[in-house]
């Protein structure tokens, strides 16, 4: 050894591995302008559509008078339901196992439907088309509160399931029912409450609020009539999912299908499903023989495509006097809108609700969810969570705040009374989850003790006593947040999509110099998984993450995947990066033992490459093994060195955090200020600890945004009146807090590297920590509940309802 | 988002607008910094066939002093009104209010003249025009003539302006050395309108308010000149009962619409707070 050699630090160093702080490698494009969306597709001849939309939330289309776009210069084709129906594509089936209109056949459900799709030369012809359709309609009495619609008078929606009692999840109570969904044991639940000593009960909402990429929906379909072949270029966070969908409605042979899902600007669950829009243009590529673009603008995103939440939750807990929690028992109501388009696996209505035992040692507990149409548009997706999950986080951790506040004990030592222990996992929920490791003490304490958690209860009480005496109009509220996420969907035995198994994919190829390529099921959208997935095979096989290039979106050349979202990237497809390279591996493994002349088990490997045990000097990097790969296997090996991996994982992995929100609120106008946010986050093995703080950053913003004051909102017309970015509350840095991040360590025990999932968990464990501190700050002027949003208005109007306002 | 067509023309001179505008009738829209107008345009709520862009038009920016009043282009920027001393120093609500609009990027396009011309009342310039007792230069078919902001705001986006008339300047009364002023806006963001707002002028002698102009913005269908609040603390030193007095004569005539930003009774509420607070801050920053 001379000094030129590398130490093994130096060694590890050069492959940036797991644990590594690597800058994004994707963000030297995006920096500079340089990234590659949908809306960059241009292609020769492109046309262009756009959408006649209805004004109305619910009323009869009697006529659509489309003579006088079809003169607009520009202007070819104008769609409707009739054109439509004579491909059989008027309606097309969702993710939820019901029908969904493509254009109003017949009636519109919802303001902002889509009625016509005008295809012309370009943009600016499109819309002077769209604004010459005339449209005939006959307005319908109108159904927005959910609550009512199951009313016995309450007006019938989808007049297309006429006499059909049973939906795709059981039977229908109602014409406007659209599934029960019920889990637990109500017999032993039932006796719970009735023998507890305490108990509470809230009606917790969570208001339907929406994704909002910074990029909206967008596709542009170019259908080749000599070939038969149809490319697809769109915003999807499932491109293998839409080729099948579409080769299955639209009987294109798979084969002849191209998905390509270019650079994504924003998911959060708005581009996991198929939109009207993708159809339209499909159709209008195949009727006109040309490509076909269609980009919606925010307001349509908005209106239109895929909300989120939108969950009515009734929440009971029992529970002993001195605190410990006996018996759950919720009763949701969920608001689908006009049909029921929510992203979920097939065969779960209600996602992964059944998580809403949350982090505490619930002996029993019953959950039943009915799903209801309403005039709203129709989505129901899972913004920034796994399905549903961070409705059920919301659920329990504001009940729990309520169950503290009845039994006039402190919120944080009331969970700490409850929280599954570490020696019960794997633990096994009353709802039916196993939830894979935990330790909920350890985070809880560490945050309790980063925040000062006792100076600021005391600092709470002096403000308190400050407020009574009349020295200052400003309320402090503290909110604690404990979650536990189930992410990682999912094991074929819990979980598929139209029926295929919610496994993910990866192939790698290493090339002869010591570089490779790996191709993936997974679909980036902003996480960074060029960054990160080249670090797992680095630290897996020992070459440099900067010589391997990720490859994601193409389904022509990555293996087949479910996609990105739902926190399931790293669980799933972190997993087959792993096993594809352990595949990788064995082999190197044989052809250095060959190169080396000793026998295999003779090898150990050390950080790059493999060393004879007890020989250190006797080595071979896995750079010199590439290119004995192509050289000089040994006999009867086949040559080359790449592999595939479909990964069906096990269980679900099940990432869990501490929050922390203090909040000072202003009673007279309702202002609030954020004082601090700190988030531990436990996702177990940390692959890049850069990308885990931006994406704590990230969901956090969200998070803040949805808790105060984000919402999709819906007059008694239908009309929605939040409807652009004035009033739709998307922060911006002025508005957003400071984050604090911090983290324990406890890795997954089923998955290949440990690795559990995070981009997910700030969003759902922080609307509580923000919701808990709001109502936390009203807690000593009477209050138990306030609703989400808190906005500045509705603090104010909670305060005039305590009194403390004229 | 896509607008209509439209033709585009770039007059020189405020006679060539004039006549352009006189020639295409109402069919025809001066464009300033188009913040209001070409959002309108996209969603084809406005559908002008012709837009008469003003930026061609030298002789509409600028700031000059003309003896007891400060002189502005209609096409001066917000960006502008920042950059200047002579604001700063001598109407310095300008510089408060104007950090208060939207964000840089609209500062930088947004001008005065199209603030205070459009008649929206969500704009914030328009009611400090009021406070300031500001007057308007109207050019038109039948030669120039100058309007009081106090006389110009008739309804929401209806103004004194006649057809075929273009504000081209605001001339301001320089108030007096020592005055105290404040802007105080409510809004739920960067880049929002006020959920309310107040703006005060005044001048203190011997602990007690001397003088006193309270104007709102975007509580009413006009900006308001609140001259009942005003008076309420004329004369006082500003003690509770003053404040609390002026908050209620000012909320007497707020008729704000509910909207996103809260129903009516909040905003109404909230705008009797901000006059209070604006009162406080503009006495302490009186000599």
């Amino acid at each position: 050894m001379n000094d030129m050699t590398p130490t093994r630090e130096q060694r590890e160093a050069a492959l940036e591995g797991m644990g590594c702080r690597r800058k994004r490698v994707e963000d030297i494009r995006f920096t500079q302008g340089k990234g590659n969306y949908v809306d960059d597709v241009k292609l020769p001849g492109m046309l262009h559509g756009d959408f006649v939309r209805s004004p109305h939330a619910h009323a009869r289309v009697k006529a659509i008078h489309t003579e006088e776009a079809l003169k607009v210069p520009g202007v070819l084709a104008v769609i409707t339901a009739e054109t439509l129906k004579t491909v059989n594509l008027a309606w097309m089936p969702t993710l939820a196992g019901d029908v969904q209109m493509v254009l109003a056949d017949g009636k519109v459900l919802f303001q902002n439907q889509e009625v016509a799709f005008v295809v012309a030369t370009d943009r600016y012809a499109a819309d002077d088309g769209v604004s010459k359709v005339v449209v005939e309609y006959e307005p319908l009495p109108v159904l927005v509160d959910p609550f009512k619609a199951m009313d016995p008078d309450a007006p019938v929606l989808r007049e297309d399931l006429a006499g059909k009692t049973v939906g795709a999840h059981g039977p229908r109570k109602h014409h406007n029912h659209i599934f029960e969904w019920s889990v637990g044991d109500k017999e032993l639940t039932d006796a719970a409450f009735k023998k507890a000593e305490v108990t509470i009960k809230e009606m917790i909402s969570y208001h339907r609020t929406h994704p909002s990429p910074l990029e909206t929906c967008q596709c542009v379909c170019a259908f080749d009539k000599i070939k038969g072949e149809l490319t697809i270029w769109g915003t999807f966070q499932a491109p293998h999912v839409i080729r099948t969908v579409v080769s299955l409605i639209a009987k294109i042979p798979e084969q002849k299908i191209h998905v390509i899902a270019p650079d994504i600007g924003g998911g959060f669950g708005n581009k996991v499903g198929a939109y009207p829009g993708y159809i339209c243009a499909a159709v209008a590529s195949i009727v006109t023989g040309k490509p076909v673009k269609w980009v919606e603008d925010r307001i349509e995103n908005l209106t239109a495509t895929a909300f989120a939440r939108d969950y009515h939750m009734t929440t009971e807990i029992a529970a002993t006097k001195d605190g410990k929690v006996t018996g759950l028992r919720v009763h949701v109501l969920a608001d689908h809108g006009g049909f029921d388009a929510c992203a979920d696996p097939s065969k779960w209505p209600a996602g992964f609700f059944n998580i809403v035992t949350g982090s505490y040692d619930f002996p029993v507990a019953h959950l039943s969810v009915d799903g209801v149409y309403t005039n709203k548009a129709p989505g129901g997706v899972a913004y920034r969570c796994s399905f549903r999950v961070t409705e059920a986080a919301y659920c329990i951790e504001r009940a729990m705040d309520i169950l503290a506040q009845k039994l006039g004990m402190d919120p944080a030592e009331l969970r700490l009374k409850n929280f599954v222990k570490p020696e019960q996992f794997p633990y096994h929920s009353a709802l039916g989850w196993e939830y894979d490791s935990g330790d909920y003490h350890t985070a809880m304490r560490k945050m309790m003790e980063a925040v000062d958690y006792a100076g600021l209860r005391k600092e709470q009480a002096e403000k308190r006593a400050a407020f009574k005496r009349g020295e200052t109009r400003e309320i402090m509220g503290i909110g604690v947040s404990f979650f536990t996420e189930i992410v990682g969907a999912g094991p074929s035995k819990n979980c598929d999509i139209l029926g295929i198994a919610m496994f993910d994919s990866c192939e790698i190829r290493l090339h002869p110099t010591g570089a490779g390529i790996a191709r993936m099921g997974t679909k980036s959208q902003g996480q960074g998984h060029e960054t990160t997935w080249a670090q797992i095979i680095a630290s897996e096989i020992g070459i440099p993450a900067d010589n391997i290039m990720v490859e994601e979106g193409n389904t022509d050349t990555a293996p087949y995947g479910l996609g990105t979202y739902g926190s399931r990237s790293t669980p799933v497809a972190g997993a087959a990066i792993a096993m594809a390279a352990r595949k990788i591996k064995a082999k190197a493994q044989m052809i250095a033992a060959y190169k080396l002349e000793v026998h295999e088990d003779d090898l150990e490997w050390d950080i790059d490459g493999f060393r004879v045990k007890g020989l250190p000097e006797k080595v071979m990097s896995m750079k010199d093994i590439c290119w004995a790969a192509y050289n000089s296997v040994p006999p009867g090996m086949e040559p080359g060195l790449e592999a595939v991996s479909y990964y069906d994982p096990p269980n679900m992995t099940y990432p869990f955090g501490a929050y922390l929100c203090v909040m000072d609120i202003d009673v007279d106008t309702g202002v609030y200020k954020v004082r601090r946010f700190y988030a531990l986050d436990d996702c177990g093995t940390r692959i890049n600890p850069m990308i885990i703080e931006g994406q704590i950053h990230g969901g956090l913003t969200e998070a803040f945004a949805i808790a105060m004051g984000q919402e999709i909102r819906y007059d008694s017309e239908g009309n929605v009146v939040t409807g652009s970015f004035m009033d739709f509350f998307m922060p911006t840095a002025v508005e957003t807090p400071h984050w604090e991040t911090d983290f324990t360590v406890t890795p997954s025990p089923h998955h290949p590297i440990g690795a559990k999932g995070v981009g997910e968990s700030p969003n759902v464990g922080g609307v509580p920590a923000f919701s808990n501190a709001v109502n936390d700050a009203f807690a000593f002027l009477g209050a138990t509940h306030i609703q989400m949003p808190h906005d500045y208005w509705r603090n104010w109007q909670a305060a005039k309802n305590l009194g403390v306002v004229a | 988002m896509i607008p209509g067509p439209f033709d585009y023309h770039r007059p020189a001179s405020v006679g060539d607008a004039v006549k352009l505008l006189a020639d295409l009738g109402d069919e025809a829209r001066p464009l300033a910094g188009g913040h209001s107008l070409l959002p309108m345009m996209k969603l084809r709520l406005a559908t002008p066939a012709h837009l008469i862009d003003l930026h061609g038009i030298a002789g509409l920016k600028g700031i000059c002093r003309d003896g007891d009043r400060i002189v502005i282009g209609a096409m001066t920027t917000q960006a502008e009104l920042l950059a200047s001393a002579e604001i700063g120093e001598r109407l310095p609500i300008l510089h408060e209010t104007a950090l208060l609009i939207a964000d840089p990027q609209v500062r930088y396009r947004g001008t005065l003249g199209g603030n205070v011309a459009n008649g929206d009342p969500g704009n914030d310039m328009p009611a400090l025009m009021l406070a300031l007792d500001a007057s308007y230069r109207l050019e038109g078919p039948n030669g120039a003539r100058e309007v009081a902001a106090r006389e110009f705001y008739q309804g929401a986006y209806f103004t004194a302006l006649e057809p075929g008339e273009i504000l081209t300047g605001i001339s301001i009364p320089v108030p007096p050395a020592g005055h105290g002023y404040a802007y105080e806006k409510l809004k739920r963001k960067v880049g929002d309108y006020a959920t309310a707002a107040a703006g005060v002028v005044l001048t203190m002698a011997g602990g007690k308010v001397a003088s006193c102009v309270i104007t709102l913005t975007n509580l009413h269908e006009t900006p308001l000149l609140a001259t009942d609040a005003a008076n309420a603390v004329i004369g006082t030193t500003l003690d509770d009962a003053a404040l609390k007095a002026a908050a209620s004569a000012a909320r007497a005539i707020m008729q704000p619409a509910s909207d996103a930003r809260g129903p009516a009774e909040y905003r109404i509420h909230v705008g009797g707070i901000m006059v209070m607070r604006a009162l406080q801050r503009a006495a302490s920053r009186a000599s």
